[in-house]
Order: structure tokens, then sequence, then C-alpha cells
């Protein structure tokens, strides 16, 4: 073997023997070597693209781009020796050279690379890594990324035979501490260990697993407190025209998608003309959304509504038939396929809480529900018109002789109804396909939300819709999601039997109007 | 039934219409079945099919009429009942096919062949007979409805609770059927019938017979409504459908009553779903949708509630107008041309068209100095119901 310039340089030469053991060693060797090279050889070696010349111990690396390089110094070379050969892989090395790649980018200088690196070290617990782990873990200066070393480094010495009990038994703690579905997967594939830890480790999966099972309640609550927005959102208009009007607006549904489609129509306009503005295209749309469909609202009640009051039923057929043509008619202008509402930025991603992922757009649609809803609470409770509409709901005579005008109340409520729909489709737009068919599959629930949380209270909504929301995802991963769905239906209709008005029923009356 | 009830539930009208349905269930058949092909007078098979399922449907607004027309119950769920029995029957066709399925098992529709079932679910059983489907015909929705009814009119749900919770019915059932594991086919139903008592369902002959007995189902649906509603137990319907609270504390027991006719109407739009899939060829989840129930409450307030002829002629013309424009090229429009259609009865026609026109015959009867107008048009109770605010 010739003399070579240094321990890096003897440890690259040994590639060109053609031993898997000498291989193995070479990239153990080359791993630890720190030289910028390390990374670049180990991959060409993963890639096949490593060769060696056994006469002049050299080794070549042709680059992804079809250049050779010398492997101990980087220098550039015209072409391959004749004889040079591929080195050789077998599959133990293979997972060696994978290990090893995983141990050079623990070191990188990227963090996020360095966190994924330890995160793909935690799962393969690969053991040869130990001192690279360490060693990363005593440079690492970021908390959450030396967090994920300790456990990287725990989860290897868990794997360890000839660890020591006591370190076995920190390594539990540091993994129990992690407490997610892969610390479980890794204390439950440990395997033999002795007495003590199998012990904690049976400890640390028992704390994990009801860790693990508040969590999933926790995200179950999530997921049902969105659901429950989007109902509350769909059914809030309805909770208005129905409960203070008591007018059954079956064309509810199509409000929201009108809202919806102003959306659309309010981003195609920014896109061609102000692109800048697209962030805030939501934020022009819901004050449009809720003009456009509140004026359509006015229009209905006035040319069709008015005509049918003290008919609960005929205003249900009729608004049935206002629904239908209000689908067809955005059919034939938009086209019978879904349209294209995208995202502002502030309103994509995600984020994590603990053991669950937080998107941004739920999150988002919950406080602007919230924030619709103390809205419209304190315009019922604080405005001339708020007190008139209260009026009339609860003594239409008695209010049309104090003076108000009930006709004019009516026109501003359904409006005001409809207006609160088509900031819902605003909303609703950016989790839903935006299609002609939108309000449909929102009217069957939101009137479910209403009948269940009461007529004519807007608290009764909102519980309504909070507990139909959280009741249908907690009954979802027991029973699936069409079954729970079924089971929530039937439900309510045995709810209703038992009390019929709802859950906050108006008393006194306005009942037996 | 007595003489003395038939003879007092027929009026002139009644008469007529009986006629009428018994002549169109006779000749169209006749006509199909004896005329040589491409004759003027001939009707094609086609449609003698598509006419069987209009006069199923007027089966199926006759019995929304009679709840709604003379107890005022508004049933947004009636398109379920029809639907039930149209698989109960759809089952019995199914067990027929025996191994001229596409897999060829002599016991397991194709469907659980495909779905890798080895034996038949427990409420597949007995379908193999006709007699049992029948039964189910009328005992799964009679069962459904008095179940439901019980429930909700023992708890004195009304109105528009009633109408919104019938609809969660029939979209319950509708997201049921859709599964493929409950057993009925999924969301591709029941389909690809055979054989109907032996009688192939595609045969000219058997096509035929089956018109005439939805006509004849539709003459007795109407015998019974007639019955029914000229009765003593009518005038009771009819004053739960005018002032339900007057009439508990007269001391009739209004949930009984109410109960009595949702039932018997379950089990009549049972039938018609069961006359109608033969005639259709297939049974699909999508009958249960809430728009179909909707429209169907829509043909009976078109042809006038409270009057039954109204009921069936509303069906019948809705759907001739549904068939006519949707296959033609304003089938865009269609969709508008309903949706019109729903709102302009309830404003400008609220008692359909046979209402209009009885109130505008005693009209001109009173103006041409008639003075005893006819006693029965009076006690149909024509009209919708108006209560005061």
């Amino acid at each position: 073997m010739p003399a070579l310039a240094g321990p890096f340089e003897d440890s690259v030469a040994k590639f060109a023997n053609d031993e898997f053991s000498d291989t193995e060693a070479a990239i153990g060797e080359v791993a630890a070597s720190g030289n910028a090279l390390a990374s670049p050889i180990i991959s060409a070696l993963q890639d096949g693209r490593l060769s060696a010349d056994p006469d002049s111990k050299k080794v070549f690396i042709t680059q992804t781009d079809g250049k050779i390089v010398d492997a101990t110094t980087g220098a550039a070379v015209d072409k391959l020796p004749d004889n040079a050969a591929a080195v050789r892989l077998n599959n133990r090395l293979r997972r060696t050279v994978e290990a090893a790649l995983g141990g050079l980018t623990l070191l990188s200088p990227d963090p996020a690379k360095r966190l994924a690196a330890a995160q793909s070290v935690f799962k393969s617990h690969e053991e040869n890594l130990l001192p690279t782990v360490e060693s990363a873990l005593a440079k690492e200066s970021v908390k959450p990324i030396k967090q994920a070393f300790a456990e990287a480094r725990a989860a290897i010495i868990l794997f360890k035979p000839d660890a020591s009990d006591s370190d076995k038994l920190d390594a539990v703690a540091v993994v129990k501490a992690r407490g997610d579905q892969e610390a479980l997967a890794l204390l439950t594939g440990l395997g033999d260990q002795p007495p003590l830890v199998a012990k904690a480790a049976a400890s640390a999966v028992s704390a994990i697993q009801s860790n693990l099972a508040m969590w999933s309640m926790v995200q179950n609550a999530w997921y049902g407190l969105s659901l429950g927005s989007v109902l509350l959102l769909a059914a809030i208009g309805l909770a208005i025209t129905f409960g203070v009007m008591g007018v059954i607006n079956m064309a509810h549904g199509e409000m929201v998608m009108i809202g919806a489609y102003t959306t659309f129509v309010v981003q195609e306009v920014i896109r061609t003309r102000y692109p800048a503005l697209f962030d805030y295209s939501l934020l022009i749309a819901v004050p449009l959304a809720f003009l456009v469909a509140g004026f359509i609202g006015v229009l209905i009640e006035r040319t069709i509504i008015r005509f049918l009051y003290g008919r609960p039923l005929e205003t249900l057929l009729a608004t049935w038939g206002l629904s239908l043509v209000l689908q067809q008619a955005v059919r034939t202008a938009f086209g019978p396929t879904n349209r294209e509402v995208g995202n502002p930025s502030w309103m994509s991603g995600a984020f994590e809480l603990g053991q669950i992922t937080i998107t941004y757009n739920r999150l988002w649609i919950l406080c602007f529900t919230l924030a619709v809803f103390a809205i419209l609470l304190a315009m019922l409770r604080y405005t001339a018109l708020g007190l008139e509409m209260r009026a009339v709901t609860q003594n239409r005579r008695m209010a049309a002789s104090m003076g108000i005008a009930t006709s004019r109340v009516d026109a501003l409520t359904f409006g005001l109804g409809s207006g609160i729909a088509g900031i819902a489709g605003v909303a609703l737009s950016q989790i839903d396909n935006v299609s002609p068919n939108l309000g449909q599959s929102y009217i069957i629930d939101s009137f479910m939300v209403v009948v269940f949380g009461g007529v004519g209270n807007l608290w009764g909504t909102l519980v309504g819709a909070f507990t139909l929301g959280i009741a249908n995802k907690f009954l979802e991963p027991v029973a699936g999601a069409v079954l729970g769905k079924i089971a929530i239906l039937v439900l309510i209709i045995l709810f209703i039997q038992k009390r019929p008005r709802g859950l906050f029923a108006l008393k006194g009356r306005a009942v037996e109007a | 039934m007595t003489p003395h009830i038939l003879t007092r539930s027929l009026d002139r009208a009644a008469t007529a219409f009986i006629l009428i349905v018994a002549a169109v269930g006779v000749l169209i058949p006749l006509s199909n079945l004896l005329l040589p092909q491409g004759s003027m007078f001939q009707v094609p098979t086609y449609l003698v099919a598509l006419w069987g399922k209009y006069v199923c449907y007027a089966i199926l607004a006759l019995s929304i009429d009679l709840i709604w027309g003379y107890c005022g119950i508004l049933s947004l769920g009636h398109g379920a009942f029809f639907a039930l029995g149209g698989y109960a029957m759809g089952m019995y066709l199914m067990r027929q096919i025996g191994s001229r399925g596409v897999y060829g098992n002599p016991i397991l529709p194709d469907f659980m062949v495909f779905l890798n079932w080895d034996k038949l679910p427990w409420y597949w059983y007995g379908f193999d007979k006709f007699a049992f489907a029948a039964l189910m015909v009328l005992l799964v929705p009679g069962l459904l409805a008095f179940c439901f009814g019980w429930l909700a009119f023992r708890s004195r749900v009304t109105g528009v609770y009633l109408s919104i919770i019938t609809q969660a019915m029939t979209y319950a059932l509708l997201l049921a059927f859709f599964r493929n594991d409950f057993g009925f086919g999924g969301n591709n139903g029941l389909t690809d019938f055979k054989d109907i008592l032996g009688f192939n369902v595609q045969a000219e002959g058997t096509r035929a017979a089956l018109f005439l007995l939805s006509c004849l189902a539709l003459i007795i649906g109407f015998l019974i409504c007639r019955t029914i509603v000229t009765s003593k137990l009518g005038k009771v319907l009819i004053a739960v459908r005018d002032a339900e609270s007057r009439t508990r504390f007269l001391g009739y027991r209004v949930e009984s009553y109410k109960l009595f006719v949702f039932t018997l109407s379950a089990c009549m739009a049972g039938v018609a779903g069961a006359l109608y899939v033969p005639q259709v060829g297939i049974i699909n989840p999508s009958e249960f949708a809430p728009a179909n129930s909707i429209e169907a409450v829509i043909w009976v307030a078109v042809g006038g509630r409270g009057t039954l002829i109204g009921a069936a002629l509303g069906a019948v013309v809705v759907n001739y107008a549904k068939t006519f424009f949707t296959s033609g090229p304003l089938a865009p429009y269609w969709l508008f041309m309903l949706g019109a259609l729903f709102i302009l009865v309830t404003l400008l026609l609220p008692k359909g068209i046979v209402g209009t026109f009885n109130s505008w015959w005693e009209t001109s009867k009173a103006t041409n100095g008639s003075p005893d107008a006819d006693s029965a048009a009076r006690e149909d109770g024509v009209g919708a119901p108006n209560p005061a605010e």
C-alpha cells in the first residue's frame, strides 16, 4: 500500500481494497472524519458513483452532472482510469451507508436538516451513530434540536445491548417525556431487557398510552369545535330568520353559496387586476358578500315571503323552489363544476400544539364565527333595529301597536339573516368546494342545529352547533363518518320527541304562534 | 266496506276519475299489445313503462295528499317510504335472478359476491318468496311510519318541526343505503332484474300487466282515501288539520288519528314504490334524497291539496312536464321551471288546479242561481288551511 498523506486519505484508500470489511471500516472512518468531502463520498457510494482503481488505490467520485473528481482532494479529473471499478456494496453495507449519511446530516449546518436527522436516528436507533449523536448533542445550541438529539441518544442506548441499567433507565425517562406515537412504538418494540428496565419501560408505555388517549380526546374536541364553528356559521343566519320571523327558508343554503361565489368573483378580479391585494381578498369579500346576499334576501322577502306569513309550510315549499332557481342560475352563470377559491397566505399552513396539528384556516374560521356571533348578539342587544327585532319576535301585534313598522323589520331581519349566510359563504369557501351544490350540503345540518338548539334563541344555536359538532367528531372514530352522522340524525330525531321545542325553548305566548 | 260507505264516498268527480283511470289502465296495454307496431294508435312499450311510472307517482302523491291535505301533516320524507317499498320489491327481484347473475351464484346477489360475502344476511331471508316480499312492501314502511309517528305525534311534534325531522329521517336513510356494508348494494342499488313471478320483466306483456296493476292500485288507493275522508274519521282529520288543540279539547285522541293516517299513507307509498321498481328496472339510494320527497309534495300542491284527484293529476302533469322538458333543448331550464312552479303555485294558486277549478265551478253555479251546490265538493274541505298568526 503506498504511503499517503494523512488519516482521511488512508481511510478513503480502503475503498479501493474491494473487501466488504474494509469498505465498512472506511465508511465509519470517513463519516467520523468531519471532512467536507465525507458527505459527497458516502452519497456517491450509496448511488454507485464511487469508483476505485485497485492499482493506484485512488478513489474517484462521478458527480451527478457527470464530472469526475478525486475523492481525497476534490480536484477535477479528466477521466476514470481504465481499470477503475465501482465500489461494491451488500445489503449490510447499504444499511451502514444510510446510517452514516444520517450521522453526517446530524452535523449539518442547516437546523432543519439536523432536526430531521435526529428524528430519523430516533426511529432507526443505529448503534454506530452513538458517538456522532453525542458529539452533536454537545455542540447543539438550539433547544428543540438538542431535545431531539437527547431523544435520539436515548433511543440508541435503549437498543444497545451493553448499556448499563442506569443509563437505560434514564433513556426510558427521556423517551417517556417525548410521549408520542413514535415513542410508544420504540418502547413497545424494545425486546428483551433487564427486569428493572423492562418494568420502567412498561410503566412508561402505559403513561404514554394514557397521554396519547388524552391528546386524541383533545384532537377530537378540536375537530368538533371546528365542525361546530362551521355549523354555527351556516346556521346562525337561519336562527335569525327562523327564530325571529318563523320563516322556514329552504334557500338559506343558497345564500351561503352566493357568499362563496362572491368570494370567487372578488378573487378573480384581484387576480387579474391587482394581484398584490390577494391576501386581503377575504377582507374585501366579507362586506361584499354580506351586501349581495343581504340584498337578495330583502328582495326575496319583499317579493315572495311577505305574502306567505302565517303559512310556514307554504313558505317552506316556495323557498325550496327559490333554492332550485338560485342554484340553476349560478350553474348557468358560473358552470356546474367547482370553482377555485384560494387561501390567502395567512390562512394556509398549520402549527403543532402538543400532539395535535392545528390548521390556520380552521382556527381563523372558529375565531371569525365567534366574532360574527358576538357582533350579532351585540347588535340585537344594543341597537334600535335589534330592539325592534326582539319586540317583533316576542309579540308581533303588540310591537305593531307600539309603532314599530313590523314589515320593515321583517324585511331587514330577513336581509340580515341572508347577509350573515353570505358571510358564512366567504368562510366556507376556504374549506369546501365552491359549487352550485354548496348550500345543499349545509341546509339539513343547519336546520338540525337550529331545531336542536331551540328556535328564537341565539345561545341555543351556539350550544346546539358546538354540541352537534363535538358529538359528531367523537362518534366518528367509533362508528365511522357516515354511521356517526346517521347516529347524530337519529339522536336529534329522538331528542325532538323529548323536547319538541329544542334545548332552549321560548316560553310564553310566542310558543303557540 | 259496506255499499253504503262506498256510495257515499263516490260523487260524480270521483266516479269519473275512477272510470278514466280504469279506461287508461285497460286501453294503453291493449293498444300496446294488440295493435300492429307503427300504427298510429299503438302505444310504444317505452311509453307504457313511462306512464306506469307516472301512475306510481300518482299513488305516492295520493298518499301525501291524505296526510297533508286532510290532516295537515307535511311529510318531507315520504320518498323514504316509497323507496323502502321499492327496496323490498327489489330484493325479491334480486333473489329471482338466481344463478343468472354475472357471478352465477345461485343464492347471493352479484354485489354480495363482489364484496366477498359468504352468506346471505339474515334480513334477506324470505325475499325469494313473492308473498313474503309483498308483505314486507307494506310492513317495512308501515312499521317505520308507525314508530316514527308514535314518537313524534305523542310528543306533539307538529308543523315545520315534523317536516324537518321527516326530512332528517329520509336523509339518514339515504346515507345508510349508500353504504356498501349495509347490504343493499350501496350506491349502485339493486338492478339487472330478470323476472317477476316467472315472467320476464322486460317483456311487453309483463310491462302491460304491471301498468294495469298500477292503475288498479291507484283506483284502490283512491277508494281507500275517499272512504276515509268522507267518513266520520275524515271529519276528525280535517278538524285536526284546522284546529288541532281544539279537537284535542273536544276529547279526540289527536295522536291516534294522526298515527293511523300516517301509517296508512306510508303503506300506500310503499306499494307505489314496489310497483315502480319493476317498471323502471332499478332502485338505488338516490330515491331517498330529500329533494325527491319535496318534489312529490309539489305535485300535490300543483294538483290541489285536499282534493285527492288533484294529487294524482298533479303528479302526472308535473312529471309529464319534466319528461317533456328534460328531454328537449329546454333541459337546462327545467330547474328554473320547477322552481318557479313551487313559488307560483304557493303564491298564486294555493288551492292547486283542481281546487281552483272547484271553487270556480261553485261560484259559477251560485251565480247561475242554483242554490244547492254539490254537497260532496263542499265536504272535501277544499283549500289550504290558513290559521291566523
